[in-house]
């Protein structure tokens, strides 16, 4: 089975978050990592391939650096990259990054094609819907467990009140959730053999994607104003001389929140 | 110049922080407590490489750089100093020289099951009688036959109770008195009695024993470099296993560092943050930059290592700043910290006294003055230290 993962760049999260004023973009500038629950998608892709054989391509949409981050998940036990790479995509919105990565995708012809349920940065949580949709392909989201066998895909999601679960024939697309694994150390050795993977790195005109129908010309929103997170509202700092559970019973009593 | 490191170097890095972080920080406090040997770890750095970062892969290591090894060294450190100690003595004093002075038939045999953390290694010069004076060592090595019958005593074996592989030292030629008459061994857990667990002051998680050798006989192939060179393998060793202790140092600062700028940030008094008055801004300040001092002398020793260029000044240099550095700045962090700092429910003092230890093993810093004296007089470092008889018999 060949299974291809869409995996983000991000910034690290340990690392302060910063929004250039002048082109209202994050900025990419800092320590960055591979996005948290593409980690989980890329675990779920490698199980998949040792327990069915086939092949693990990665595929993003990023500045030339994200390759660094992209072999992290080679040293995981991905077999290949691609990374779109070209000035033109910088700034592309949910419309326009799916477009890049549909014709991304169309190239690879995978069975099936895992996603991270949302990205830290963008927490867009929707790309996987629109990739989907641009792909003709079914789409399961939320998958906490994942089984296939190599001509429909089962996942398991769940809910308030249980688990749905829901089957759909290959190929798909399907998102997953930081829920389904728990994603694999790479070891030193798959860290040194990274480097000699394939790493491909395409532009808009290797993928036949237009310039204007990428970046900020390719995109449907426009970022209007931004802000910082509102402060904290009022907080009540509780010291323990014994009687601080008293203090906080009475606190949410009187909120009526008990 | 150029002091990036490679892409591989920070994915090593990275991988050695994030299992750090995971699997060793949240348990150092209890392990430290409890005087515990976290046996249950080394099958998972082993399996993920982290016992034989420089090995080549034809040995079953993951065929990393020195200084690879030095970032892993630094940030296991930085989570749990005993546990850094282990992994040092393992690879840098126990795996390395069985490397550069085994014949390939040595190396075919006694360094793959170290290198992919199937067993662990130890190092056996220190005796009773004799630590800085290594070459005073007693333990004897009487021929038998084709092989060798060995007795004595060892002290403050690291690793000791745990090890299945020892790079031992004793005394081949019983007529010199000096570091000329002293071979190496390769010997395995059965030719040893562990008889003794030590009590420290710190690296609690650690494990330092000591140990006898009863008759032990060996055959010739357990020879680890010529007969009465044993020396020669034991000063190399030194030289390279000083710049991990110097990693480790560096880990240990870092690690008080990061707990002392944190408490800086949150800690208030006299209604302000104490990171706002200038007396913790100057404490911070320095402990930044003596860190940092240290890491780069630590980094440039390691980079000479692996280039194979002569690194033996250029690693004490960097191991007597680190030490002292981390021995110092691990009490300003408790400074910061006052009360806090002093006691059980915060990691510094835990710091405080792992640091210690890093003035004194591999060298203490009167060792490594004296090291670094030479080179600047202009005396024969190597010979100079063979040759001398260090009692006069």
């Amino acid at each position: 089975m060949k299974i291809a993962v869409c995996v983000k760049q991000v910034p690290d999260a340990t690392a302060a978050k910063r929004i250039d004023p002048e082109t209202k973009r994050l900025d990419r500038s800092g320590e960055a990592a591979l996005n948290a629950t593409d980690l989980n998608a890329v675990e779920e892709a490698i199980r998949l391939k040792e327990a069915q054989g086939g092949e693990v391509v990665l595929v993003s949409l990023g500045p030339e650096r994200a390759l660094e981050s992209l072999r992290k998940a080679l040293a995981m036990g991905a077999d290949r990259a691609v990374l779109v790479a070209d000035e033109a995509a910088a700034g592309s919105d949910l419309v326009a990054t799916s477009r890049i990565l549909a014709a991304a995708l169309e190239r690879e012809q995978a069975d099936l094609v895992l996603f991270g349920q949302a990205s830290s940065d963008g927490d867009g949580a929707v790309l996987w819907a629109a990739v989907a949709d641009r792909l003709r392909r079914p789409l399961i989201s939320q998958v906490a467990a994942l089984t296939t066998d190599g001509s429909t895909v089962t996942g398991k999601r769940q809910t308030e009140h249980g688990y749905d679960t829901i089957s759909a024939p290959l190929p798909a697309v399907v998102a997953v959730s930081d829920a389904i694994n728990e994603p694999r150390y790479p070891s030193l050795k798959g860290i040194m053999g990274a480097k000699s993977k394939p790493q491909e790195t395409l532009s808009l005109a290797d993928l036949g994607v237009d310039a204007a129908e990428a970046g900020e010309a390719g995109s449907r929103t426009t970022v209007l104003a931004l802000g910082p997170p509102p402060a904290r509202g009022e907080s009540l700092k509780i010291e323990d001389d014994g009687s601080a559970a008293q203090k906080i019973l009475d606190y949410l009593v009187e909120r009526r929140l008990l | 110049m150029d002091l990036e490191l490679t892409p591989e170097q920070r994915a090593i890095q990275t991988l050695a922080r994030e299992v750090a972080e995971a699997e060793i920080a949240p348990h150092a406090g209890a392990w430290d407590r409890e005087h515990r040997f976290p046996d249950e770890l080394y099958p998972k750095l082993a399996e993920l490489g982290l016992l034989g970062v420089c090995v080549p892969e034809e040995y079953g290591g993951a065929g990393g750089d020195f200084l690879s090894y030095v970032l892993v060294l630094e940030e296991l450190s930085r989570a749990d100093a005993g546990v850094g100690v282990t992994v040092a003595v393992h690879t840098s004093a126990a795996t390395l020289p069985i490397l550069a002075f085994g014949t390939e038939e040595q190396r075919a045999r006694f360094v793959p099951p170290l290198a992919r953390g199937e067993q662990l290694g130890a190092f056996a010069l220190t005796e009773p009688g004799s630590g800085s004076d290594a070459g005073s060592l007693r333990t004897s090595a009487a021929r038998d036959g084709d092989g060798w019958v060995l007795n004595g005593a060892k002290q403050w074996i690291t690793n000791g109770s745990r090890a299945g592989t020892f790079v031992l030292f004793a005394r081949t030629d019983p007529t010199t008195a000096g570091a000329r008459g002293i071979s190496c061994f390769v010997l395995d857990a059965e030719h040893v009695r562990i008889t003794r667990e030590e009590e420290k002051l710190g690296l609690n998680s650690s494990t330092t024993s000591d140990l006898v050798l009863e008759g032990a006989r060996v055959e010739r192939d357990r020879l680890l470099h010529e007969e009465g060179r044993g020396f020669t393998v034991a000063m190399a060793t030194l030289d390279g296993g000083r710049i991990g202790i110097a990693a480790q140092a560096v880990g240990i600062a870092q690690a008080a560092f990061d707990v002392a700028s944190r408490y800086a940030r949150e800690r208030e008094q006299f209604g302000r943050r104490i990171g706002d008055f200038q007396a913790i801004q100057t404490k911070l300040a320095n402990m930044a930059v003596e860190i940092d001092a240290a890491r780069l002398l630590t980094y440039r020793a390691a980079w000479l290592k692996q280039e194979g260029r002569p690194h033996a000044v250029e690693g004490a240099k960097a191991k007597l700043f680190a030490s002292e550095m981390a021995r110092r700045q691990t009490a300003e962090a408790i400074q910061v910290l006052g009360g806090y700092g002093y006691t059980k429910e915060f990691p510094v003092e835990r710091y405080y006294r792992d640091a210690k230890i890093t003035e004194i093993y591999e060298g203490t810093s009167e060792i490594q003055r004296l090291v670094i004296a030479r080179s600047i007089l202009g005396r024969g470092l190597r010979e100079d230290r063979v040759t001398a008889a260090p009692r006069s018999s």
